[in-house]
């Protein structure tokens, strides 16, 4: 079974660049090409593309470049910067970790059990492509907060869920755990269940053939979920903002610091920030484009 | 099925372009929408866009239909008045950015300063000597918003900074209202230590560490400790605690005052550049005298805000508490020096957190 | 059929899985509706009717109107373009598009004021010319239109490779036009997928705020799309009016998850068949 191609048949959703996956074969050899429009339609996305998203995403290398290189690194690698920097990574990272044991458990849940309400659930977990990310942050504060449904009974436990990184953290869980779900689930249901069964007989106890056999050939996609939660939870700020609080070296996000700059009227700073968010956001795709390249080279003869 | 037409080449994409010429011609057609603000001033209707901070909408939803009666009466037009309400330093940023505001109503004369110097000449950089009192037609002053009954026992700065008092107040590199708190703070501080800036800068960071949530803007914060219950007392805007006692609980919250605060001005300006362009130069104007008017200091009064006309200050004397009151101009020089030395980076607040925070 | 699990796994794997997405899924939106309807349904209503709630849903509705269908003929055409040939940089250019999703939303709002704003790049020139690109509606749509780039391209593009061009190929052997042969072979292999991207297209571009927040000026009544309005009106303690428009989002966004299960009935057959 072709690991490459069924990524890009379950074309759920957020498999990124899981069409970077090439055709097969018998496909490639048929190309050349009686089609129509190549100039056109690549003219268009061409300078479309070049409008919408690198004419403006240029400006902030530009700006940055402009500042100069000590000017840059100085407010670039601010102390406070840098703090926010491992806030966003280490809440990000946590809960893209989070998801990826949820995400794959629910995935699994999805494709191999029957049970009643399951297509709602299912249809559920796109909630937070699909909600707003100012609602689901007012959302989540009424929740987590000392007095709200849930913060209310552990707060007097000592466990505190709003206003710290746990706040945060639980936010980039909601937005983050469609795309766990969504890229392994499309594995999971191709996933040749003859080879489970081949190690059920061969003895194989359930946690081994589950460890040994379904989860190498699911990591791949796993791991692109987790990249995709990762990414976008680096960048995230609509649903962060109201529970985070907030505050500088402990609490405040990598997004919160730009728009700070800006509302210091230190362009400057906030480009300097943005392009290293770009960079990572940039290192992001590129680290998903090797997860993908890396399942191709191990699962197509 | 398919007919017998020839194979033309480019066709394949004949259908999308003219899709997308379409889409941009709406675009641009909903541009052009935009774009076309009242030029006439003889037109029979105007609009005018105040750009505020966070607090005042109440203020001015409660003054504008006053004003524009007033206008229609004088010069027969109807002049339509459009809010935009955020934390001041990002609303003066998105002046600078070319927010089209034809008066700015903001949180501290530093934010229209910087209107001033780096939007290109639109506004007049003398703007604040063009009206009475700094151009500041109301006062206002920081003052404790602490739960029923003060259960901490709150009743000055000095018991801000005991162990266990939660303190809610903004983040002051974003919000206005947050600076006044910051400084009206570091005033108490200065004058009940040894007087040194040391101990001031001491008071404020033991103030600071006590700090449980930095909202970005004077409302998150006043929303966190009332409807999210975090924290002893809130830092605010006195208009701001008055407000918040009416609008989000009668008896759920005491006003205190401390023995010391700031004279918080918040000034109003005619963005000149601006108006001229939508030939609403005379209205604008007109706009900002009114603020002075007896009428509007009524309003003003009513709303919490110390009125500057001094026959209105009497009048509603009994409703303000009365406090020690330092000024920005008197005791730290200026916005453009407190600025620099408290909430520039690297600058005071900054240090108080890097020491804090690692 | 016979799972690796046994049943007592198997349940408390449901369960663990339902307690899970109900803490993390159901629960914040139980929340909008309850905290919506707190002061009863007329307090409701009348939030939702009051003027600025209705130009803020018009103005949402206006932008989606706009950013979609720009977005759909982008992706439509790119897809076109990256699935019928080869050429190089293919990968790259699948990257950029993708980019827009990994951008940060706040730096999605920033770039288009730099090169916008009045001080930005072409500041001037638009200033003189008096035309308001940010904080205007032409902002709020460039914006949207930014971060919701890749929907469309990226459900497209998947299955048009998969489709592979067989198809076009004897269209157009058979004499027909590329035009005919995109509006009859291609279009209609593709169209659940198209809707189904076109759907999350959608809801992204009515909910997104972040980018929007930096670009829109905050008009009342002019400038603030519905989720803008749902945060002014938190700011004003009016918390059941924001609530009440959070949960017309919330319904928008249940909304779009029941089309879209109903899409993806469609969808998941066909793509079985034509994959294996």
């Amino acid at each position: 079974m072709d690991i490459a191609t069924t990524l890009t048949l379950g074309t759920q959703r957020p498999v990124a660049s899981a069409y970077a996956a090439p055709p097969t074969r018998r496909r490639r050899r048929a190309r050349q090409s009686v089609i129509p429009g190549f100039g056109l339609t690549l003219g268009l996305t061409l300078v479309w593309l070049s409008l919408i998203v690198l004419v403006p995403l240029s400006t902030v290398f530009l700006r940055s470049a402009g500042m100069g290189w000590d000017a840059f690194t100085a407010a670039a690698f601010a102390p406070r910067a840098l703090a926010a920097y491992w806030v966003s990574f280490a809440t990000s990272f946590v809960a893209a970790l989070i998801n990826a044991v949820f995400g794959l458990m629910t995935a699994w849940v999805l494709v191999r059990y029957d049970f009643p309400g399951r297509r709602v659930v299912n249809a559920m977990v796109d909630l937070p492509f699909a909600l707003p990310t100012a609602v689901a942050g007012i959302a989540l504060t009424a929740l987590y907060a000392g007095n709200g449904w849930i913060g209310r009974y552990t707060e007097p436990l000592g466990i505190k869920l709003a206003y710290n990184p746990v706040g945060i953290t639980l936010a980039l869980v909601f937005v983050g755990l469609p795309f766990i779900v969504r890229a392994v689930e499309p594995v999971l249901e191709d996933f040749d269940r003859e080879l489970e069964e081949a190690a059920g007989t061969l003895g194989a106890s359930p946690l081994q053939i589950f460890t040994r056999v379904i989860l190498p050939a699911i990591l791949p996609s796993v791991l692109t979920g987790f990249a995709l939660a990762f990414a976008r939870g680096l960048g995230e700020y609509g649903s962060v903002i109201f529970i985070a609080g907030n505050m500088p070296f402990k609490s405040e996000i990598t997004p919160l610091l730009i728009v700070t700059h800006l509302e210091q009227y230190d362009y400057a700073g906030a480009t300097a920030i943005a392009t290293v968010m770009l960079l990572a956001a940039f290192a992001m795709l590129l680290v998903i484009n090797l997860v993908q390249a890396w399942s191709r080279g191990r699962y197509t003869r | 099925m398919f007919l017998t037409r020839k194979v033309r080449a480019p066709g394949a994409a004949a259908a999308p372009a003219r899709l997308l010429l379409t889409s941009l011609a709406l675009a641009s057609l909903a541009l052009a929408g935009c774009s076309g603000k009242t030029r006439d001033a003889d037109a029979q209707s105007i609009e005018l866009l105040n750009v505020s901070y966070d607090p005042t909408r109440e203020l001015y939803e409660e003054l504008n239909p006053r004003f524009a009666a007033k206008w229609k009466a004088q010069s027969g037009q109807d002049v339509k008045i459009t809010m935009s309400h955020g934390g001041s330093g990002k609303q003066a940023r998105a002046v600078i950015d070319g927010l089209d505001a034809d008066v700015v109503t903001l949180a501290l004369g530093y934010d229209i300063d910087a209107i001033a110097q780096k939007s290109g000449g639109k506004l007049d950089a003398q703007w604040q000597k063009r009206l009475p009192h700094n151009s500041t037609p109301y006062a206002s002053t920081i003052v404790f918003l602490v739960r029923k009954g003060n259960p901490k026992g709150i009743h000055d700065w000095g018991d801000l900074v005991k162990p266990g008092v939660a303190v809610i107040t903004p983040n002051p590199k974003t919000s206005g209202g947050a600076r006044w708190n910051f400084l009206a703070a570091w005033a108490y501080g200065k004058t009940h230590g040894d007087g040194s800036d040391a101990a001031a800068q001491d008071y404020v960071k033991r103030l600071y560490a006590n700090v449980p949530v930095l909202d970005s803007g004077a409302r998150g914060a006043t929303t966190t400790f009332v409807e999210r219950g975090i924290g002893d007392v809130l830092l605010a805007w006195e208009n701001e605690a008055f407000l918040a006692q009416k609008e989000l609980g009668e008896g759920k919250f005491d006003v205190i005052a401390p023995s010391i605060s700031i004279l918080a001005e918040p000034p109003v300006a005619l963005v000149d550049g601006n108006a001229r362009r939508h030939g609403t130069t005379k209205a604008a104007k007109a706009y900002l005298d009114f603020l002075y008017t007896p009428e509007a200091q009524e309003i003003i009064a009513r709303n919490h805000y110390r009125p500057v006309d001094p026959e209105v200050a009497k009048k509603y004397a009994s409703t303000f508490p009365t406090l020690t009151l330092v000024t920005i101009d008197h005791d730290f020089g200026g916005w453009k020096a407190a600025q620099e030395r408290f909430f520039s980076d690297g600058g005071v607040f900054d240090k108080i957190y890097t020491q804090a925070g690692r | 059929m016979k799972p690796v699990s046994s049943g007592g796994v198997r349940a408390a794997l449901i369960l663990a899985t339902l307690g899970f997405l109900a803490l993390f899924l159901f629960l914040p939106l139980v929340v909008v509706f309850t905290e919506a309807l707190a002061k009863g349904i007329e307090a409701y209503a009348l939030a939702l009717v009051e003027p600025d709630a209705l130009s803020a849903i018009r103005l949402t509705l206006t932008v989606a109107a706009i950013a979609v269908p720009v977005n759909l003929v982008f992706g439509v055409v790119a897809a076109w373009a990256i699935t019928k040939f080869e050429f190089p940089g293919k990968s790259l250019l699948i990257t950029l598009i993708d980019l827009p999703f990994s951008v940060s939303p706040v730096v999605a709002g920033l770039i288009y004021v730099l090169v916008f704003g009045a001080q930005g790049w072409l500041g001037p020139w638009l200033t003189e010319h008096d035309i308001q690109i940010v904080f205007a509606v032409p902002g709020i749509v460039l914006a949207t239109v930014f971060v919701t780039f890749p929907f469309v391209a990226r459900e497209l593009i998947p299955l048009m490779l998969e489709q592979g061009s067989a198809d076009e190929e004897a269209a157009l052997s058979l004499g027909a036009s590329g035009l005919q042969t995109f509006l009859r072979v291609t279009l209609p292999n593709v169209r659940w997928g198209l809707l189904y991207g076109v759907l999350l297209c959608n809801a992204r571009a009515m909910g997104e705020f972040g980018a929007v927040s930096v670009v829109s000026g905050h008009l009342r009544g002019l400038t603030n799309t519905m989720p803008l309005h749902v945060e002014i009106l938190y700011n004003e303690y009016n918390f059941v009016a924001a609530f009440a428009v959070a949960s017309l989002l919330a319904a928008l966004a249940l909304l779009t998850l029941v089309l879209k299960s109903l899409v993806e009935a469609r969808f998941h057959p066909h793509e079985r068949r034509t994959g294996s």
